[in-house]
C-alpha cells in the first residue's frame, strides 16, 4: 500500500534540494532560464520580492494559471507562495499539484494569530524562521523545511546572516543544555521538549535549513553556506540583476564550492551590475517583511 | 575500504552516515583525486539535471565512466542517481545529462509529482523481509537490457535493479534506518576487491 504525504516523505523531498538553489521566477521564460543554470526548484510568483516592496498594497498568491504554465515548462519541481495563515490559497496550490508552498512573509499576511496546520497537507510546506523558536514552532506546525527570514527584496544579506547566525548558535547552547535546563528553554522559545530533544541528539534542526532573503551574489550565496546553510534561495538577486543567466549559473557553482575561494574568484567575475540594494537603516517598520508571522 | 558518495548536490550526509553505521570509511567526493581514493561511488538523490550538469562541468563524469568500465569502481545511484546511471531516458528534456553505464531506459518522475510521492513496503531480491521503500518523485526502469537484473518490482515497473558493478534504486534506502541495501551494495564493492 502506498502511504503519501507522510512526514517522511515531505521532509525527504526538501533533503534531496540540500546543496541546491532555489530561483524565483515570474515567466516561463525565466523559469527555463534557472532549470538551465542548475536551480534545484524554482518559486513561481507574479513579483519578485523588490518588485512587491515597490508596489505596495496586498500581495497575495499567484494565479494558479501562470504556476501550471511554469510547471509545464519545466521538469524541476516548481514551490509556490501563499500568504501566512491562508490555507485556503494552500488548498488551491496543492489542488494543481505545485511541489511545495512557501508559507510567506513576502505576501501580506492572511491571519495575524494563525499559520496553517500544515500537518493536513499532502503536499510540504517551508516556512521562514529568525530563531530557534520560530524555526521549532513552524515545524510543529508541520513545516518539512525552514529557511531564513531574511529581509527579502533588499539585495541586502545582512538579515539572513543574523538569522541563519541566531539558529546555529542556539542549536550549539541546546547541545550543550542538560535535560532539566532544557525544559526551561522550550518554555522561553514557546517549543516542545520533545522538538529541543532531537535538536540536542542531531545538532542540527530536524529538517533541512535554507538561507532566503537578501541574497544578492556569488559571494553571499558561499557566506551563507559557510555560515550553516543547506542551500540557498535567491529571489530578486537574479532577475533584477544586470544578466540574470550569468548571476544564476555563478550563484549554483558558488553554493556548490562554497569553500573553494580559486572557484569562487572564477565565478564572481565580469556578472554586470547586481541589483540595486537598500540599507536597513531606510526601511521603516511598515517596510519590515520579517516581523511577519512569528 | 573506501565508499564515496558523490558530492555535488542531495542527500550527500544521509548517505555517508549509513556508510559509516555499516562500519565502512566514506568520503564525500568532490574532485578526481578523492574518486580515486574509493572502490565503490554513491549517487544520491537530488535533481538529476543540477547533478548531472555539475558533475560533467567539473570534470568527474569522464573519469567516474572511465573507471565504471574498466570495473574498479562499483556505482550505486538511488533516485536521481538511477537517471545518472542510465544509458537511456526515455522522458528526458532535451540534454539531460547521465553518465550512461547501465543498460536501462529510465523514465523520470514515474509515479507523478510530489504531492504522489509515498512510501512503501516492498520485496528486495536476496533480503528476505520487505522493507520500507521511500519514493520522492521517482524515476522507474523502463526497459532493461540483458544481463541486468531486476531486484525489486512495483505495478508501474521495475525500481531496483543490478548488472555486474552496477546497482541502482528508484527509492532512498538512506532515508530510513534500514541498512540492508547499503549492506548489499558494500559486498558488491568487497566481491571486486
Amino acid at each position: 500500500m502506498k502511504e503519501q504525504g507522510t512526514f517522511r516523505v515531505k521532509k525527504g523531498m526538501a533533503q534531496m534540494q540540500k546543496g541546491g538553489v532555489i530561483m524565483d521566477v515570474t515567466t516561463v521564460e525565466q523559469a527555463r532560464i534557472a532549470e538551465k543554470a542548475g536551480a534545484v526548484a524554482v518559486m513561481a510568483l507574479e513579483r519578485v520580492p523588490a518588485d512587491i516592496r515597490a508596489a505596495g498594497g496586498v500581495a497575495r498568491m499567484a494565479d494558479p494559471d501562470m504556476v501550471l504554465r511554469i510547471m509545464d515548462a519545466v521538469t524541476i519541481p516548481v514551490m509556490a507562495k501563499v500568504r501566512i495563515g491562508h490555507f485556503a490559497e494552500a488548498q488551491i496550490l496543492e489542488e494543481i499539484g505545485v511541489d511545495y508552498i512557501d508559507e510567506s512573509e513576502v505576501l501580506t499576511p492572511a491571519d495575524e494569530q494563525y499559520h496553517i496546520n500544515k500537518h493536513l497537507f499532502t503536499v510540504p510546506f517551508v516556512c521562514g524562521a529568525r530563531d530557534l523558536g520560530e524555526a521549532l514552532r513552524r515545524i510543529s506546525e508541520g513545516a518539512a523545511m525552514i529557511r531564513t527570514k531574511g529581509e527579502p527584496g533588499t539585495g541586502n544579506v545582512v538579515e539572513a546572516v543574523r538569522h541563519m547566525r541566531k539558529v546555529m548558535d542556539q542549536i550549539r547552547q541546546v547541545v550543550g543544555k542538560i535535560d532539566d535546563e532544557l525544559v526551561v528553554m522550550a518554555k522561553e522559545l514557546g517549543v516542545s521538549l520533545e522538538l529541543l530533544k532531537e535538536v540536542k541528539k542531531e545538532g542540527r534542526l530536524p529538517v533541512v535549513n535554507f538561507a532566503a532573503g537578501g541574497i544578492a551574489s556569488p559571494a553571499d550565496a558561499s557566506l551563507m553556506m559557510q555560515l550553516g546553510s543547506d542551500g540557498i534561495f535567491v529571489g530578486s538577486g537574479i532577475f533584477k540583476s544586470e544578466s540574470p543567466e550569468k548571476v544564476a549559473d555563478a550563484i549554483v557553482q558558488a553554493t556548490l564550492h562554497y569553500n573553494d575561494p580559486k572557484v569562487l574568484v572564477e565565478v564572481s567575475k565580469n556578472l554586470g551590475e547586481a541589483m540595486p540594494g537598500l540599507e536597513m537603516s531606510t526601511l521603516t517598520e511598515a517596510d519590515r517583511m520579517q516581523e511577519r508571522g512569528v | 575500504m573506501k565508499i564515496g558518495v558523490l558530492d555535488v548536490q542531495g542527500a550527500v550526509s544521509e548517505h555517508i552516515k549509513h556508510l559509516e553505521l555499516c562500519d565502512v570509511e566514506a568520503v564525500a567526493v568532490k574532485t578526481e583525486k578523492q574518486l580515486n581514493q574509493v572502490c565503490g561511488l554513491i549517487l544520491p538523490g537530488g535533481e538529476s539535471t543540477t547533478i548531472g550538469r555539475l558533475v560533467e562541468l567539473f570534470g568527474l563524469a569522464d573519469a567516474i565512466r572511465e573507471r565504471s568500465r574498466e570495473k574498479s569502481l562499483s556505482v550505486f545511484g538511488t533516485c536521481a542517481g538511477m537517471i545518472l546511471i542510465a544509458k537511456e531516458i526515455t522522458d528526458g528534456t532535451t540534454g539531460q545529462p547521465s553518465l550512461g553505464l547501465m543498460d536501462i531506459a529510465v523514465k523520470r518522475n514515474a509515479f507523478g509529482r510530489q504531492r504522489e510521492s509515498f512510501e512503501t513496503s516492498l520485496r528486495f531480491k536476496s533480503l528476505d523481509e520487505p522493507l520500507t521503500a521511500v519514493f520522492i518523485r521517482a524515476p522507474i526502469i523502463e526497459r532493461a537490457g540483458e544481463g541486468v537484473e531486476a531486484l525489486a518490482e512495483m505495478p508501474e515497473g521495475t525500481v531496483a535493479a543490478r548488472q555486474g558493478n552496477l546497482l541502482t534504486t528508484s527509492f532512498h534506502p538512506e532515508l530510513t534506518t534500514d541498512l540492508r541495501v547499503h549492506r548489499f551494495f558494500i559486498a558488491m564493492c568487497e566481491e571486486k576487491a
